[in-house]
């Protein structure tokens, strides 16, 4: 009997599988054809390029309310993309932070840690996002108690408002750029921050080449410093750097930067939240390497922090790095609760207002899922190269 | 076996479409319950009370037609919807009818898909603001933060508003009127918008109701009606037949009170008599018995009696009837001849 043959018997279910799944596809999607043209309807992605006829509290980019709804989908893409990035260095930071410090051998730091990871990550990051913005909104003052002689609030060394708005601080720009447009010269400060850094990997090659010519590592510190920071400054000197520090006028603060309440509420929470997982990721990576390896690092006379650089951290990142992809995709994914404070995501623009306003439901949730899938895996790519950069070679 | 998951899924395919032709009418007569969405609350509108059952004056449409069609007016199961989800509730068939403060535009209409079957509420935009401010007019608003109900039509006034006045504003989205209120309240936005009623049903939930103005600058015509899918025109008809048998009655002086009588004995006017089912033969064209209408009067009374228990001076937030007043009296609400 054919059926007793592994071979044609595995190949069989699964041809058979396959078929189910693709009719189930099939399936689902002809009962959505069938059922639009009832209703009179049909797919069509036209509506991208009408009028949005709305306004977003935070661009990133020129937007009024006669822009696009395809323009309005980028703006909210950038708001999702800003937070999401921010808030995966503020988890990492946290998480490592508090990943190493639940291992201290202080009993209170420990137990404080503990403490910290079980409750934010035991609460859905919902309610944190919405507690954050609720105390943000309760505790800090309004724009309106700056005002007038008997001012109940004031400005922090006169250049921060912390408002139940947002926290405006002064925006830096320059009087003499070398170029036009304020984005250029950015981008030069930019290019002589990269040349820095390339700058300190050849001093770092140089100090190496000496320590291995001599057995002496001649000190860096001071150099580094300075290729850091002496060209940046000068170069802003050049350029006449000035601060626009933020005043109240009319309802707002005008002017300086604003980092707006729901931004700040979403980022706080989604970095906490995380965080926690991040440091249990930390602590288990930190514990999968065994104590011999600080034994013996210890016994060649290695200092302790010179133990957890060169010896713990290295192998425990191996351990670490691939549930922390995951953590930064939750980050991106949860990013998308953002409309429960009124920040302006993709989620939001296009699939908030722009689905309302056009009610084209399946044409913005196709979009909304193609983006998630595609920045989800972007990240993936990003990070498995740098796992692969960092993990055990089998040679 | 791959043969019968075809067949079985070509059958489901078809029961499916089957369903979906199916009228709305006989589906609730024969689930026994209307499902009527309404909002997550709007006090005056739809909310419910301090036992947990649902009034007000858009919550009385879904109890009239619950009436008409199955002879009782608590066979309704309310579904709250937002203003992101109310229109996929309908198109979706979760819900039979959308009574809920929404805005009859032509792209609801053309686009949706949908079919406004009157105008329970002739409304328009407004704003509030805390008295302390001491503004006067919408247009002193230059700058200011400016709370909304995302997923509304006041969402694209408000742009227009500001844009045609050239003056600025930060928008602030919010989902619900419960979170638009907690942010209004801690002062995180200078101004809160939505139709007027709203603002008036919003302003007498505060605990000091006069620190408050809702200025006088209405930006927009917000009709306000319930609403059913397109393509089943004899749904639509119970509906709006439903609707205007509540001003048609208020018209004829048809009220709670005196339906009984009226009822029972009939009445000299004839097109009272045509409205209750004594001459002619109405409520069968409509697809429902004789007495639909008498029904709907004595579960909810005429349209003058709902507007004054839920939005008028019987109730907290005390509106007029303004542009809500019948014809006869210089308003707007006028229901075709029941004939």
């Amino acid at each position: 009997m054919l059926i007793y043959d592994t071979r044609y018997r595995s190949l069989t279910f699964q041809v058979i599988a396959a078929l189910v799944l693709a009719l189930s596809f099939w399936f689902l999607g002809n009962n959505l054809i069938q059922n639009l043209r009832a209703a009179g309807l049909n797919i069509s992605y036209s509506f991208l390029g009408e009028t949005s006829g709305y306004d977003i509290n935070q661009v990133l980019i020129d937007y009024d309310s006669r822009s696009t709804h395809l323009r309005a989908a980028i703006v909210g893409i950038l708001n999702t993309l800003l937070v999401a990035f921010f808030a995966c260095i503020t988890a990492t930071i946290f998480g490592v932070i508090a990943g190493v410090l639940r291992l201290s051998n202080n009993w209170l730091v420990a137990k404080v840690m503990s403490v910290y990871v079980e409750i934010f990550r035991n609460i859905p990051v919902l309610i944190w996002i919405i507690i954050i913005f609720t105390i943000m909104t309760a505790v800090l003052p309004g724009p309106r108690a700056f005002r007038g002689d008997n001012a109940t609030a004031s400005m922090v060394l006169d250049l921060f408002a912390f408002t139940n708005r947002g926290i405006y601080i002064p925006s830096p720009h320059f009087e003499s750029g070398l170029f036009d447009s304020a984005v250029q010269n950015w981008l030069l400060v930019i290019a002589f921050l990269v040349g820095s850094f390339f700058a300190t990997r050849r001093v770092s090659a140089w100090a190496t080449a000496k320590q291995e010519a001599t057995g002496v590592r001649p000190s860096t510190f001071w150099i580094n410093l300075a290729i850091w920071f002496v060209p940046v400054i000068l170069l802003m000197l050049i350029m006449g750097l000035s601060w626009e520090v933020p005043a109240l006028k009319g309802f707002n603060f005008a002017g300086g930067i604003k980092v707006g309440g729901p931004l700040i509420a979403l980022w706080f929470a989604l970095s906490i939240y995380t965080g926690a997982f991040i440091a249990e990721n930390v602590r288990a990576g930190i514990q999968a390497i065994s104590k011999g390896q600080t034994e013996a690092a210890s016994a060649l006379g290695l200092r302790p922090s010179r133990v957890m650089n060169l010896v713990v951290l290295p192998q425990a990142l191996r351990v670490i790095i691939p549930p922390l992809i995951s953590q930064y995709l939750n980050i991106t994914k949860n990013s998308s609760l953002a409309i429960a404070v009124g920040y302006a995501d993709i989620t939001a623009t296009l699939g908030g207002i722009t689905l309302n306003q056009t009610g084209r439901a399946i044409e913005c949730v196709l979009l909304l899922m193609l983006f998630y899938l595609t920045i989800s895996l972007l990240i993936s790519v990003v990070m498995n190269t740098y796992n692969n950069a960092v993990k055990l070679k089998e040679r | 076996m791959k043969k019968s998951v075809i067949y079985g899924a070509a059958t489901l395919a078809c029961m499916s479409a089957v369903a979906a032709t199916a009228g709305t009418l006989d589906d609730v007569k024969a689930r026994g319950k209307l499902n009527c969405g309404v909002t997550t609350g709007v006090v005056g509108f739809s909310a419910p009370n301090a036992e947990g059952v649902w009034e007000g004056f858009d919550v009385d449409v879904c109890r009239a037609v619950a009436a008409a069609v199955l002879g009782d007016s608590t066979a309704v199961e309310f579904v709250p919807t937002t203003p992101k989800t109310r229109f996929t509730a309908l198109s979706a068939g979760e819900i039979d009818m959308l009574s809920r403060v929404t805005t009859w535009t032509l792209s609801r209409d053309a686009d949706l898909k949908f079919t406004f079957v009157g105008v329970n509420y002739y409304d328009g935009q407004g704003f509030m603001v805390p008295q302390e401010l001491g503004v006067s007019s919408a247009k002193e608003l230059d700058g200011a933060t400016v709370c909304i109900q995302t997923g509304t039509t006041t969402e694209l006034n408000l742009a227009d508003f500001f844009r045609s006045n050239n003056i600025s504003y930060e928008p602030v989205p919010i989902e619900t009127v419960a979170e638009a209120q907690q942010q209004y309240i801690a002062g995180s936005c200078d101004v809160f918008t939505t139709d007027a009623s709203q603002l008036a049903s919003t302003r007498a939930t505060f605990e000091n109701p006069s620190d408050h103005v809702i200025l006088g600058d209405i930006i927009s015509k917000e009709p306000l009606g319930p609403t059913v899918r397109h393509g089943d025109d004899e749904w639509a008809d119970v509906v709006r037949w439903s609707y205007n048998a509540l001003v048609a009655a208020e018209e004829l002086g048809v009220t709670s009170a005196n339906i009984g009588t009226l009822a029972e004995s009939g009445s000299d006017n004839p097109e009272i008599n045509r409205l209750l089912g004594k001459e002619g033969s109405m409520g069968e064209m409509l697809g429902l018995d004789a007495d639909w209408a008498v029904r709907i009067i004595s579960a909810v009374g005429n349209y003058g009696e709902s507007f004054e228990r839920n939005l008028g001076s019987q109730s907290a937030i005390g509106l007029a009837r303004g542009l809500n007043a019948l014809w006869t009296e210089g308003g707007l609400q006028y229901s075709p001849p029941v004939r």
